[in-house]
C-alpha cells in the first residue's frame, strides 16, 4: 500500500501488514504526528500528515521487518528494517 | 497590554496610593451626576488607549455639572488616533501646589526595573531629563527582592526634595514599585503626582502597561477590572496578515509563529526567528539597504504546516516576490522541518522555491537533512559559516530595488 500525497515523505505498508489489526493499533499509538490510523483493524495512512513525519523510525521499529517503510522522497533513501 | 486611565487609577488606588474622587462613565447624563457629586470644577477626560488626548480635544474643563455633561457628550463622539473612547473619566479640578512625576519602567538593556522620579511633573519626562537632568532621580532595582522605602528615598533625594515632601512621597513610590512587581507591569507611571494646597499628595493621572504573557498570572486583577480574555488591548487593530498568522499559530500547538506587518511597507518577506534572531535579522536587512515586508518569529519546533502557513502568508503579501528564511542558531527547531514548510509554501502557491527563497540560513538541529531537501529544489543551504549579516546582505542583493 502506498500513498503519494506527501511532497517529502511517503510510507509503504506491505500487503500482509496492512490487514494486521494489532499492528494498526500499535502504529496509531507510536507515530507522534498521527500518520497512521487504525481503520477498523486495517492500517490506514493519513495523507495530509505525511509531510509532518519527523523521521523518528518508531513505526519501523514497531512493525515486523519489512512491513513498514518510510521513504524520503527528497533524497530517495528509505527508513526500514 | 495597556490599561485605560480609569483602570490604572483603580490599580494605584487598590495599592493604597491616594487618588482624587473620580468617576468613570459611559454616557453624558452619568457624567453630570458624577460632576454634581464631586461638586466644583471638574475635568472630563476621554478614555482611549492612545496619546495626544489633550491636543485632540479629548480633555475638557467644566465649571458646572451641565457643562460636564455637554463636554462628555462631545468627547464620547470624538475619535482620537483611530480610537473611539471607552467612556470618560470625570475628575475634580484639583488645587495643585506642585506637580511631580513618578514611574517604574522596565529597562530592557539592564534587564531590571528602573524607578524614576522628578519634581517637575505634568510634562514629558524625557524633555525634563534633557533640559533639567538634575531634576530627575533614578535607580534600578531587583525584581526578585521586595522593594524597600530606602530605595525610593535615595531616588527622591537625588532631586533635592527633602523634609515633609520627601516623607510623604517615599511610601507612594514604594507602593508604585510594588504595583509594578506584583502586577507584572512593564510601565507603572503617575504623572502628575500632585501635592495639593493642603500638603497631601494624590495621583492625578496614571498609566499602566502589563506584560502580555502575564495575563494568565494576573487573572484576578483582570477580572476585578472587568477585562475579559477577548480584549487583546493591542496598540493597533491587527492587520489581515497579523490575524491570519495568529490563527495559524492558534490552530496547532506545535511551535510558535508570529507575524507583524504594521508599519512595514517593503518587498522582502521575512520568515525569521530563534533566540532574538528576528530583531537582529530585521535590523540586518534594513542596515543592508533592504526593505522588509514584515516582521516574524518562528521557533519552538513548529510543524511543517505551521512553517508553511507563515511562509504562505508572507508570500501572499502585496509586492512580495521573495522571502528570506533566516534564523540565529536553533537547537530544538529542526532545520529540515522549516525547509519542508517553506518549500511547500512555494509549491502550493505555484512558485519556484529556487527563485522565491532569496536566502535560507538556519544553523542547527537536523541541518544535514535540511540541506538535502533544499538541494532537491535548487535552494542553497547556509549554515553558521554564513553570518546573519551576510545572509541578510545576500537576500537584499536578490531583490530588485
Ligand atoms: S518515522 Fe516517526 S513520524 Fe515518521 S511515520 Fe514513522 S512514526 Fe511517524
Amino acid at each position: 500500500m502506498s500513498d503519494t500525497t506527501g511532497i517529502f515523505i511517503d510510507v509503504e505498508i506491505s500487503a500482509e501488514a496492512a490487514g494486521d489489526a494489532e499492528l494498526a493499533r500499535r502504529l496509531e499509538e507510536v507515530c507522534p504526528v498521527d500518520i497512521y490510523k487504525d481503520e477498523g483493524g486495517r492500517v490506514g495512512v493519513v495523507r495530509e500528515n505525511l509531510d509532518e513525519c519527523v523521521l523518528c523510525e518508531l513505526c519501523v521499529e514497531a512493525a515486523p521487518p519489512g512491513a513498514v517503510k518510510v521513504k524520503k522522497l527528497y533524497d530517495g533513501t528509505t527508513l526500514e528494517r | 497590554m495597556r490599561f485605560y486611565e480609569f483602570e490604572a487609577r483603580q490599580i494605584v488606588e487598590r495599592a493604597g496610593i491616594p487618588v482624587t474622587k473620580y468617576g468613570f462613565v459611559t454616557d453624558a447624563a452619568e457624567a453630570r451626576k458624577v460632576a454634581a457629586d464631586i461638586g466644583g470644577p471638574t475635568v472630563i477626560k476621554s478614555q482611549v488607549l492612545t496619546g495626544g488626548r489633550m491636543k485632540a480635544g479629548g480633555v475638557k474643563f467644566a465649571d458646572t455639572p451641565e457643562e460636564a455633561e455637554a463636554h462628555a457628550a462631545d468627547i464620547l463622539e470624538l475619535e482620537i488616533g483611530g480610537h473611539m473612547p471607552k467612556g470618560v473619566l470625570v475628575d475634580p479640578k484639583a488645587q495643585v501646589k506642585q506637580e511631580y512625576y513618578a514611574s517604574v519602567v522596565w529597562d530592557g538593556t539592564e534587564k531590571r526595573p528602573m524607578l524614576l522620579f522628578s519634581d517637575m511633573g505634568g510634562i514629558d519626562i524625557e524633555e525634563v531629563a534633557e533640559t533639567h537632568p538634575d531634576h530627575v532621580g533614578r535607580a534600578h532595582f531587583s525584581n526578585l527582592i521586595p522593594f524597600s522605602d530606602y530605595q525610593a528615598k535615595q531616588v527622591v533625594a537625588q532631586t533635592g526634595v527633602t523634609g515633609r515632601q520627601l516623607t510623604r512621597i517615599v511610601p507612594i513610590l514604594t507602593r508604585l514599585a510594588r504595583v509594578f512587581q506584583d502586577g507584572d507591569m512593564t510601565l507603572a507611571e503617575i504623572n502628575p503626582l500632585a501635592e495639593l494646597e493642603d500638603g497631601s499628595f494624590v495621583a492625578l493621572d496614571a498609566h499602566m502597561e502589563m506584560e502580555n504573557e502575564a495575563r494568565p498570572r494576573q487573572k484576578k486583577l483582570l477580572a476585578d477590572l472587568g477585562i475579559g480574555d477577548e480584549e487583546t488591548r493591542e496598540g493597533h487593530e491587527p492587520t489581515p496578515f497579523e490575524e491570519a498568522v495568529a490563527a495559524i499559530d492558534a490552530a496547532d500547538h506545535r511551535g510558535v509563529i508570529q507575524g507583524k506587518d504594521t508599519g512595514f511597507h517593503g518587498n522582502l518577506g521575512l520568515v525569521i526567528g530563534a533566540g532574538g534572531g528576528s530583531l537582529t535579522l530585521t535590523d540586518a536587512v534594513r542596515s543592508q539597504g533592504g526593505k522588509p515586508a514584515n516582521y516574524s518569529e518562528i521557533g519552538g519546533n513548529p510543524s511543517v504546516a505551521k512553517a508553511c502557513g507563515l511562509a504562505k502568508e508572507v508570500l501572499q503579501k502585496d509586492g512580495v516576490e521573495k522571502i528570506a528564511v533566516m534564523m540565529s542558531i536553533v537547537s530544538n527547531t529542526r532545520v529540515d522541518i522549516v525547509a519542508r514548510g517553506v518549500i511547500k509554501a512555494c509549491l502550493e502557491l505555484g512558485k519556484d522555491p529556487a527563485e522565491t527563497i532569496a536566502v535560507f540560513r538556519i544553523p542547527g538541529a537536523w541541518e544535514e537533512e535540511g540541506a538535502k531537501i533544499l538541494s532537491k529544489y535548487g535552494v542553497e543551504f547556509n549554515d553558521r559559516t554564513t553570518s546573519m549579516w551576510d545572509a541578510a546582505g545576500e537576500a537584499v542583493e536578490k531583490i530588485p530595488s
